[in-house]
């Protein structure tokens, strides 16, 4: 299979990755190679078999709805790129 | 001193033949002097080693320590460690220093082990090299032109030039076992859950299981005695009674059944790989084993269903880093959408790129069930594989890796080639069993061969076992390489 550079472009925005139209390219080639690579798996008849997620197909664990964590707001701000008074800073997304 | 099991380590600790600080301070000075060439650790803090070792001593002294006390352990940079720089080997975590500890690091620290170092890893350990990590490539401590493997390679080759006791790492396609080949040493991946996720910075959720990486079968139970156990931050941990994993290292092996999947012994492996792992299987025969042909039809399918599965998981779980929170931010942007577009370009390497654009292709609008719930019924069909496998024998066998380690940038250019080279390991991750490799002699270029053992669910202890029966008589695991000891 192969992509165009529509698909790649779409991919990359979806993604919320920034790219240049000669990275555009060089991804639509490689893409391309490993979606030929995952091909192989389309013929495989799976009619009745049950999707497989997890190796025990456990129940997900469910637990009593109360607070469990502490506030540890200042260790977590500590490593943030931007905050102020105690809130992550972003460019402004409401005029 | 740096040949010695974790066992003999811990004796002398107790014996006061030496301390933990000493001991400590012998592999940072090893450190110091091996590490610029092989680029093993990216992060290292004596201090804090050191204070760690004090406190070990001092509960030495008062007599309540564990197996691991005051035995330096090395760290993969993909375990959150508080205190410690976190980077996953990826500039998008240059400066993280992690706000808390992974279950696997409170483990360890509540044994009385020390953080040795944070060891070098592929790019949020998407990898078969250990080329994609920002902080510059590991190098195979038996040939210095060629890749330790990936994604553990700093832990493969920090246990091979003898730079810490024994060390952790974390397998999703191959990751341990693949490494611990490459490098002549041994490594297991335990069954799917066993081992807490809390603070292993994800990858591919379904498949990410950490363990240990080692010199040789016993030390790997015991370091497994540390990391195993139920978490409940973690909602895939296992709730299962607490294991010795060292209970039957003693066992003898007259009578095991080993299965050998002809999937794994066609063309595609070496034959330098076969010889060393056809002389390791007549090695059990004398040991009293004996050899069942099984059959594995959909392993052939495992590295298509892996590259949909893996991926669509990491597109998810690596859009938590959007500059905002923690990590890199990108220092120019015109608004909200051009931040986190720039800050994920710029703090993303290639591969881990890549993946996320097939992840994302695969997951979108109208392609979900062509990709990501057909890649799921496969993954059935190779762990219903196992089951049927596993009614004619004990444990399976095969190569871990199709070739000994390669040169530095021969795979560069063509990402499905590096994929090809996790064939023999994948389908264990699919299906969720647990698998280790263990050295089983040396092929071309004097470069190490691993022998791969799978066992079935929580067979762990079985596994470790039959490679310790192995390794009491061959001398593979004890071989080290030149100019290291």
């Amino acid at each position: 299979m192969s992509l165009s550079t529509q698909d790649v472009e779409k991919v990359a925005r979806l993604a919320r990755l920034a790219m240049t139209d000669s990275e555009i390219e060089t991804a639509r080639d490689q893409l391309s190679g490993i979606f030929e690579l995952i091909a192989e798996m389309q013929a495989v008849d799976t009619n009745g078999v049950e999707p497989m997620s997890h190796s025990q197909d456990l129940a997900q664990r469910l637990r009593a709805d109360i607070v469990t964590e502490s506030n540890q707001r200042e260790a977590f701000q500590a490593i943030a790129p931007q905050t102020e008074a105690g809130l992550y800073l972003v460019p402004q997304v409401i005029e | 001193m740096f040949n010695k099991s974790l066992r003999q380590l811990a004796a002398d600790l107790r014996a006061k033949q030496i301390s933990s600080v000493e001991l400590t301070q012998l592999y940072l000075d090893r450190i110091a002097q091996h590490n610029p060439a092989l680029n093993a650790y990216v992060t290292l803090d004596s201090d804090k080693s050191l204070a760690q070792a004090r406190a070990a001593d001092a509960r030495l002294a008062k007599g309540d320590a564990t197996e691991l006390t005051g035995i330096p352990i090395a760290q993969k940079d993909i375990f959150c460690a508080q205190g410690w720089l976190t980077t996953c080997g990826s500039k998008m975590l240059h400066n993280f220093i992690s706000p808390y500890d992974a279950h696997v690091i409170s483990q360890f620290n509540s044994a009385g082990a020390i953080n040795l170092g944070k060891t070098n890893m592929d790019e949020f350990a998407m990898g078969s090299s250990n080329e994609t990590s920002h902080y510059g490539s590991v190098k195979n401590p038996w040939d210095t032109a060629r890749v330790p493997g990936g994604s553990s390679g700093g832990t493969a080759a920090a246990v091979a030039a003898r730079l810490c006791a024994a060390a952790t790492g974390t397998d999703t396609g191959g990751s341990i076992r693949q490494p611990a080949a490459l490098c002549g040493i041994s490594g297991l991946k335990p069954t799917y859950g066993v081992v807490s996720r809390y603070g292993m910075i994800a990858f591919a959720s379904s498949l990410d299981q950490a363990g240990p990486m080692g010199r040789n079968a016993e030390d790997l139970a015991l370091m497994l005695n540390t990391m195993a156990g139920f978490d409940e931050r973690d909602s895939t941990s296992l709730q299962r009674d607490k294991e010795d994993y060292a209970r039957d290292l003693d066992k003898p092996l007259h009578g095991l059944r080993i299965g050998l999947p002809k999937e794994f012994f066609a063309a595609g492996m070496g034959s330098d790989v076969a010889k060393a792992v056809e002389a390791a299987l007549a090695e059990y025969k004398k040991l009293g084993a004996t050899v069942v042909d099984i059959s594995l039809p959909n392993s052939r399918l495992s590295i298509p269903v892996y590259y949909v599965l893996a991926p669509a998981e990491a597109s998810s779980n690596l859009s938590r880093f959007d500059g905002v929170r923690y990590g890199y931010r990108a220092p120019d942007y015109s608004d909200l959408n051009d931040m986190y577009e720039k800050s994920r370009a710029q703090g993303f390497g290639s591969e881990v790129k890549r993946r996320i654009m097939i992840g994302t292709y695969v997951l979108s609008h109208g392609y979900y069930d062509a990709y990501y719930l057909q890649a799921q019924k496969i993954r059935r069909l190779i762990a219903q594989d196992f089951v049927e496998a596993y009614k004619h024998c004990d444990i399976i066998m095969g190569p871990t890796s199709p070739s000994t380690a390669f040169k530095l940038g021969e795979k560069g250019d063509d990402p499905v080639q590096m994929y090809l080279s996790d064939i023999y390991t994948i389908a264990v991750n699919l299906a969720g069993l647990p698998g280790m490799s263990i050295p089983c002699g040396f092929g071309d270029n004097n470069m190490p061969v691993g022998l791969q053992i799978i066992g079935n669910y929580f067979d762990e202890a079985r596994m470790l076992n039959v490679a310790h029966q192995y390794q009491l008589a061959t001398d593979w695991h004890s071989r080290a390489p030149q100019g290291i000891l």
